[in-house]
């Protein structure tokens, strides 16, 4: 089981390493995509190792528990929250917090089209 | 002597993670019920289980005075650490297993479009909230704006271009509402909007940008989409402190600068 937690921790510190990297790169004083690249990281070699037996499901085991505690973690994510912060911010932190996120809600369906065969999709700004 | 309820605190105290873990299961489960009892299972478990984390972190911030909400009560210290960062991002990466590659693959042009879009987007909405209520200086609004993508956009901006204490502590704010907002809100609007397969949800995670946001959003609406949100949330904020302080600001300048 060790094995799968520890190919998972792997993945993680590699991608935050590679994240801080990135960011150094381009000039930002922020991980750029951390999580991300040790989720694709995780994706691949855990394939890679099943295609060649070398990941047993006791190590599989290992891996599904910390995806499966994925809940609780976001549960007590929102209980750390400083929410008296968000509210003492005023009508100007809710309004621009609530209407970024209006906008959000609404682009989901219109650039979830984009790259559906039959659609063209309309030309935005960057490619 | 010592009390009780001394010695109680104390084995709380000393096995912080541990007692967080036995505390959100208690609001997990009482979560369940309630959406199974009074919702009939309408509202997802997770939906009010994270609801009720909102509230209690609320309390704990009154309660204490602090701002890691229930974090900052001593017994429930563990909260914090089981909500961190860390834990937080162990788990997201561990939903990936078993991620369908050519998924990822087939929504890549979308994802990436999101991610601009999403970005701007918040920029261009908070920048003109900011000028609405007054803050028509480019330095405030470009940092308002960074507030509207993320809360860590918003004082990397802010900090980089110079803005006041204040605006900073605004654009904190803003970011902190949109966070709490796509996590509370997603379930409810999931539906309308077509959030129910791996495309979308990484288009959603472009868009929303807020790496707790769309963990929580995600994870009441439908588990399975967690993976594919996440991992596109999760450029929002690092293209969000490349492009705000420089080609944002210098946008924003040109158009309202003196």
């Amino acid at each position: 089981m060790i094995y799968g937690v520890a190919l998972l921790s792997g993945c993680l510190l590699a991608g935050a390493f590679l994240g801080d990297l990135l960011g150094d790169l381009i000039g930002v004083e922020a991980n750029v995509g951390g999580v991300g690249i040790a989720m694709l990281l995780l994706i691949l070699l855990s394939d890679r190792l099943r295609a060649r037996g070398r990941l047993n499901p006791t190590s599989q085991r290992g891996i599904v528990f910390w995806s499966s505690i994925y809940i609780p973690v976001v549960v007590a994510m929102a209980a750390k929250q400083d929410v008296l912060s968000a509210l003492q911010g005023g009508p100007a932190a809710l309004l621009a917090g609530t209407l970024a996120v209006a906008v959000g809600f609404l682009l989901v369906p219109l650039i979830s089209r984009i790259g559906r065969a039959g659609h063209a999709p309309d030309s935005g700004d960057e490619p | 002597m010592t009390g009780i309820l001394d010695i109680l605190g104390s084995v709380l105290e000393r096995h912080g993670l541990v007692t967080a873990f036995a505390f959100v299961g208690l609001v997990v489960w009482i979560s369940y019920l309630v959406s199974d009892r009074l919702t009939r299972g309408r509202v997802h478990g997770s939906a009010i289980a994270i609801l009720i984390g909102l509230v209690l972190a609320g309390v704990g911030g009154v309660v204490t005075g602090g701002h890691r909400g229930l974090a900052d009560i001593e017994v429930l210290a563990g909260v914090g650490l089981l909500g961190g960062a860390m834990i937080r991002d162990l788990a997201i990466v561990a939903t990936a297993f078993g991620v369908d590659f050519a998924e990822i693959r087939r929504a890549g042009a979308g994802a990436v479009v999101s991610l601009v879009a999403g970005v701007l987007g918040s920029f261009a909405v908070g920048a003109g909230v900011a000028w609405v209520f007054g803050y028509t200086d480019p330095i405030s609004m470009t940092t308002i704006g960074a507030g509207a993508a993320t809360y860590i956009v918003g004082p990397v901006t802010g900090t980089a271009i110079g803005a006041t204490s204040d605006v900073v502590a605004l654009s904190i704010a803003a970011g902190l509402v949109k966070s709490m907002l796509v996590m509370t809100a997603t379930p409810f609007v999931a539906g309308r909007i077509g959030l129910d397969n791996p495309r979308a949800a990484m288009v959603y995670g472009g868009l929303m940008g807020t790496t707790s946001g769309v963990a929580g959003g995600l994870a009441a609406t439908d588990e399975r989409l967690v993976p594919y949100g996440a991992m596109t949330a999760t450029f929002y904020t690092g293209l969000g402190c490349l492009v705000g302080p420089s080609a944002v600001f210098v946008t924003i300048r040109a158009l309202f600068g003196a």
